[in-house]
């Protein structure tokens, strides 16, 4: 019984496939994960914008849409109307092509990350031996759909905030790639579901995830601001911080195409925290032993949820960074620590078992992150900002 | 030769063609992008997983944003007054006819000697890691130390020279 709950998915999923002849079933079997993925995201994602606007306001001490059914929850679907009915303007001297392309490319991009996440037991759409590196093969071409979107709308607010975005996304995509690679050293493989296996034991009925290891700690951390500056999210939302840059890269968009970059922007963070979780909280693995009688897609999903929950907290209550500040962030303090956490990592895999590789590991991470903070903080003398160009 | 590789070649060289003959800058790097998407794609139909991927990731991901930012960045984004083609095309057809015709020599000089009946074999991204760290770790070296060397020239040529205390 808790096997046939497990696997409900892909039992229901082989026994629609048994309608269709020998020839075309791997075909069917393949479409119909793609309609669950398509199905399912963006109905999160609908549940998300409700959960994002409650959230919000609570925390700023307000309600947030209550008047669309019960207690909002029906706000998504007002929304889904007013964008497909809205009339949609295009700049006269817009490119129309390229204005046209950058949302499809966007949508399309992330909707293919997804295809690599283990969701639960046996449940990844294909199952790359690669399947890392195909993940940030598709986030960095998502990159160009922002550039894209902005340049098309000949409006200098548009274009400033696409470089800023790129600029940004670019700098995080280098620490969002190396927290990774640590994870991959550990495992030896680039597989999503040998990864997920790596964590899937337990001692003393706790769980092996790897973010309870100190590299694996540092490593998350590091991946969750990586991942929050990679999908444009508050604190470091200031491509389109809309008291700033208007709307940054998707001023021009109006109606369904602005409605495909919202729903982008937030499919993308749910296949980063997806990622996440399969890194580093163990994907669909049960947090106690003797949990593992709860289906493994329920873990998978619950952890997406705490993850999005985490990005909304964040989003309530910190303040912006300014760009400039977001740059010397990754490049002088994320990214030596990335460095040091690989090396850390290779200390923690050759120091053998034991409570020394953990005295030792938390200790340089501990004296590194106190070290490098001090540092930045005696070095602040107020005074004239000075800035060095490029030529 | 399949149908996908036919597919897949005349999307590159439609994309190629595209980054040549356009007239704004941007759109050509935009198409540019397009064939480095179809050599991903082909190296993929190739089962080359770790090849297609890693195009992706550097040729589109970063490449062409850099490309990108470089025309933004300088004037190469306003269209040059006199025409965006030389006068002594007919020099560089020949020229890039005989490279062609060389590069092809070459491949089907090699396509002739593998043995047509032994199987493609599997790469699997763990025997590139353990060729590059074994056998190929001086060339790995060497080019980190280029790239290095490059960026750091890049940013020294670039940075306006300050007089005074920094």
């Amino acid at each position: 019984m808790q096997g046939n709950m497990d696997q409900i998915f892909v039992l229901l999923q082989h026994w629609l496939m048994g309608y269709l002849p020998m020839a075309l079933q791997p075909l069917a079997g393949v479409v119909l994960g793609v309609v669950a993925i398509v199905c399912v995201f963006p109905a999160l994602f609908a549940l998300t914008t409700v959960f994002e606007r409650k959230g919000l306001a609570r925390i700023q001490n307000r309600i947030g849409p209550n008047r669309v059914g019960p207690f909002g929850l029906l706000q998504p679907i007002a929304d889904g109307i007013k964008s497909l009915t809205k009339e949609d303007i295009v700049p006269l001297s817009a490119d129309a092509t390229v204005h046209f392309l950058a949302p499809v490319v966007l949508v399309v991009t992330v909707f293919m990350g997804f295809a690599v996440l283990p969701m639960g037991r046996n449940m990844v759409l294909v199952d790359l031996d690669a399947g890392l590196l195909f993940y940030f093969a598709m986030g960095a071409s998502a990159e160009l759909s922002v550039f894209m979107a902005g340049w098309s709308s000949r409006n200098k607010y548009s274009l400033m905030g696409a470089m800023r975005a790129v600029a940004q996304m670019i700098s995080y995509e280098v620490v969002l790639l190396l927290s990774s690679v640590t994870v991959v050293m550990m495992t030896g493989s680039l597989s999503l579901t040998k990864i997920i296996e790596a964590q899937n034991h337990y001692t003393w009925g706790l769980p092996h995830w790897f973010i309870f290891t100190p590299w694996g700690l540092a490593g998350f951390v590091m991946y969750a601001i990586a991942a929050t500056a990679e999908t444009n999210r508050s604190p470091f939302d200031l491509p389109e911080g809309e008291s700033e840059l208007v709307a940054g890269y998707h001023t021009e968009y109006s109606g369904f195409k602005f409605a495909l970059f919202f729903l982008g922007e937030y499919l993308a963070m749910f296949s980063i925290s997806g990622l996440g979780t399969t890194l580093f909280l163990g994907g669909w693995s049960a947090p106690l032993a003797w949990l593992a009688w709860v289906p493994s897609w329920i873990w998978f999903f619950s952890k997406l949820m705490m993850s999005i929950f985490v990005f909304i907290w964040m989003r309530g209550t910190l303040p912006r960074l300014r760009q400039d500040q977001l740059m010397n962030f990754a490049w002088k303090l994320i990214l030596p620590m990335c460095l040091l956490n690989l090396m850390v990592a290779a200390l923690w895999r050759f120091l053998g078992e034991g409570w020394l590789r953990w005295v030792v590991c938390s200790a340089i991470l501990i004296a590194a992150y106190a070290g490098m903070s001090l540092n930045e903080l005696r070095r602040k003398q107020i005074g004239p900002r000075r800035y060095r160009y490029a030529e | 030769m399949s149908f996908v590789f036919y597919l897949l070649a005349t999307l590159t060289v439609a994309g190629a063609l595209a980054a040549v003959l356009l007239k704004n800058t941007v759109h050509c790097a935009l198409a540019l992008t397009v064939a480095f998407a179809g050599l991903a794609l082909l190296f993929l139909d190739l089962d080359a997983q770790f090849a297609g991927f890693a195009q992706i990731l550097v040729y589109i991901g970063a490449v062409a944003i850099l490309v990108v930012f470089a025309i933004l960045l300088t004037k190469g984004s306003e269209t040059p007054k006199d025409g965006v083609f030389s006068r002594t095309w007919v020099a560089g057809l020949a020229v890039a006819a005989a490279v062609f015709a060389v590069l092809a020599w070459a491949v089907i000089q090699t396509a002739n000697l593998l043995p047509s009946s032994a199987p493609a074999p599997t790469v699997t991204v763990q025997q590139i890691g353990q060729a590059l760290v074994g056998r190929y770790v001086l060339p790995l070296e060497i080019v980190a130390v280029l790239l290095t060397a490059a960026m750091i020239g890049a940013v020294i040529i670039a940075m306006h020279e300050k007089d005074g205390v920094k």
